[in-house]
């Protein structure tokens, strides 16, 4: 998994919820392309999903992605390229839902009051730290817990499902056997 | 060290004597559900990644709720892709569309019992905290890997506690209690954390106000709601349970993040403003804001007893000659067919017709801007669900206001935000 990414911002503010993020009009599909065609459609920047390049990365304010357990909401910003959401913090089930996906996630709330709509950001996930190339100036990102980095590398949750199942049918294997 | 009822559920179904707040868990969980919108996204991960088999047929709920009836050909084919699935697995608890809304649902068919871990692909799986359950809302990938292992990752939530005393005042209701608590926290106040409820007001409520209070646990940004059983818990479960229930209380010396106490008495019937639950006025503040539409519904407030309070709003003002205003329009929608047959049984739904509502069969529908009673640009409407997100019942300029079944049916009736004392006038006593 990359943990190195560079580019422009699209500043959002407080509680995007997942209703601006992909409305539950477009929810009668689950084709992440479908969805990423729609993504922040009814946010403070209706224009994003137009008008943003592959790289662009979303920095908003607290309680990011909250109501909806939508997974469709971290796919669409998945697919439309976004290669890592920076927010101050994240609602819980959106938080799941991008680590289970492996759409990096990073919470610094010191960098989200200082970084500016349009601002070039470097954010380096196995340092924890994200700069910001306007100014030079470096902020600290919050890491997460070891089990869920696990998660993060191995590409999401499914892939270490799958390993989880294969060792449980190992041991039953085992019990028969023994 | 005592422990909460969250963290006791949680030890249990890790298979730990106890957990501690922080700590990464994998736990068993006894249901994992999803619906038409969530369950097409989960079957097509378990496909991607080859994974043919379910770790239960017997423990997984699929119900169809939110786009059907289908209102389109991709709802139809989202519909169609859930019910093969359900066929192909042999899964026990698949639902039809028209059965109801998931969270009135399986509480109400006895699938969800006290002491439980259920985990659901809705954000609004927090309902079932109302039974002395632990449940929760994720997403697909969580459901899809809760199908194939029956597990989930969990943190352990750090707990709040809410306390409410004293005797509700007329026209009060479960509904109030939660949108004063958001209010008073914020969106985000509970953010990854589990919120009990407990007093002497919430003893007193039903079963149907105690789980609109924990349906929208989610809306404080909650990890879970919930309310530790009592008798009222075990005579709603005894006729309805499918399994055995464990009746779980916190410890006296758990500890919690924070504890809050509120005098119950002293709320009045309260109004969300746009474009967040927590933009909660009295609505006596807010009886200038008029209306375009009325929704009476949802998991929050669909259940049997929101149709009755609606319905005595109703058959008062029929009695004063009075219906649903000629400008607004008034959908009421059980949250399930045995809420709608009680309701007729009881002559509910031809108070309702009478007054001029549009009845329709049990969907999420409205609630998310999905179908039957989308909003056009610049509409307003007062709804008795539980979000109000620019766009969230439909077009990103029209607004959705917040309130009790009672309040919903009275604005209805005036054309604009209103009291029901406005409608029936004073004679409650207390309470619903």
């Amino acid at each position: 998994m990359r943990t190195k990414f560079r580019g422009r911002v699209w500043k959002f503010g407080d509680n995007v919820d997942t209703d601006q993020i992909i409305p539950a009009r477009y929810l009668n599909t689950s084709d992440p392309y479908e969805l990423a065609k729609h993504v922040m459609e009814d946010s403070e920047h209706p224009e994003f999903a137009r008008e943003h390049r592959e790289g662009d990365i979303i920095v908003a304010g607290k309680n990011f992605g909250s109501g909806s357990s939508r997974e469709h909401a971290p796919i669409a910003i998945k697919y439309a390229g976004v290669p890592v959401v920076v927010a101050k913090s994240f609602a819980r089930i959106f938080f799941r839902n991008a680590i289970n996906i492996g759409l990096p996630i990073v919470e610094a709330p010191e960098a989200v009051d200082e970084i500016e709509h349009g601002d070039e950001i470097e954010v380096d996930l196995e340092r924890g730290v994200i700069k910001n190339l306007r100014t030079g100036k470096e902020y600290k990102a919050t890491k997460f817990p070891r089990e869920l980095q696990e998660i993060l590398k191995a590409g999401g949750l499914m892939p270490y499902a799958k390993e989880r199942l294969k060792q449980k049918a190992r041991q039953q294997g085992k019990e028969r056997g023994g | 060290m005592g422990m909460t009822i969250t963290e006791k559920i949680l030890a249990e179904h890790a298979g730990r004597k106890e957990v501690a707040p922080g700590e990464l868990i994998t736990a068993r969980v006894d249901l994992a559900m999803a619906n038409d919108v969530t369950a097409p996204l989960a079957i097509k991960i378990l496909e991607q990644y080859g994974i043919d088999e379910v770790f239960d047929p017997e423990k997984i709920a699929l119900v169809l709720s939110h786009f059907v009836p289908a209102k389109d050909i991709k709802s139809a084919e989202q519909a169609k892709l859930v019910r093969a699935f359900a066929k192909k697995h042999g899964i026990k608890w698949f639902f039809e569309e028209g059965e109801g809304i998931e969270h009135a649902l399986l509480p109400e068919r006895g699938l969800v019992v006290p002491g439980d871990l259920v985990v659901g692909a809705d954000s609004h799986t927090c309902t079932y905290g109302a039974l002395g359950a632990f449940a929760t809302g994720v997403g697909s990938t969580d459901i899809a890997y809760a199908f194939a292992t029956g597990e989930v990752w969990l943190r352990v939530p750090e707990s709040m506690k809410f306390i409410f005393y004293g005797k509700l005042k007329p026209w009060v209701m479960g509904k109030d209690l939660i949108l004063y608590t958001i209010g008073q926290i914020g969106v985000d106040g509970a953010l990854y954390r589990a919120m009990e409820f407990e007093g002497e007001t919430i003893r007193e409520l039903s079963m149907e106000q105690r789980f609109t209070i924990a349906n929208m646990a989610i809306e404080a940004g909650g990890k879970s709601g919930i309310i530790a059983p009592d008798e009222k818990t075990v005579e709603y479960v005894k006729e309805r349970a499918q399994k055995p229930w464990k009746l779980y209380q916190s410890d006296p010396d758990a500890q919690y993040h924070s504890v809050y106490e509120w005098d119950a008495s002293k709320i009045e019937p309260l109004v969300a403003w746009p474009y967040l639950p927590s933009n909660v006025k009295p609505v006596s503040e807010s009886t200038h804001i008029n209306i375009d539409q009325a929704f009476i519904g949802s998991c929050t407030n669909g259940r049997i007893e929101d149709l009755r309070v609606a319905a005595e709003v109703f058959k008062a003002a029929l009695k004063q000659g009075k219906k649903v205003h000629p400008d607004v329009r008034c959908i009421v929608i059980p949250a399930s067919k045995n809420v709608y047959k009680q309701a007729l049984k009881e002559g509910l739904i031809d108070v309702f017709l009478e007054a001029g509502c549009v009845v329709s069969t049990s969907t999420c529908g409205p609630c998310l801007g999905g179908h039957m009673g989308v909003l056009a640009e610049g509409e307003r409407c007062i709804s008795t669900s539980n979000r109000n997100f620019p766009g969230r019942m439909g077009h990103p300029k029209s607004e959705s206001y917040l309130a009790n079944p009672a309040v919903v049916a009275a604005s209805a009736v005036m054309g604009r935000i209103a009291h029901p004392e406005e409608v029936v006038g004073a004679t409650r006593l207390a309470g619903v």
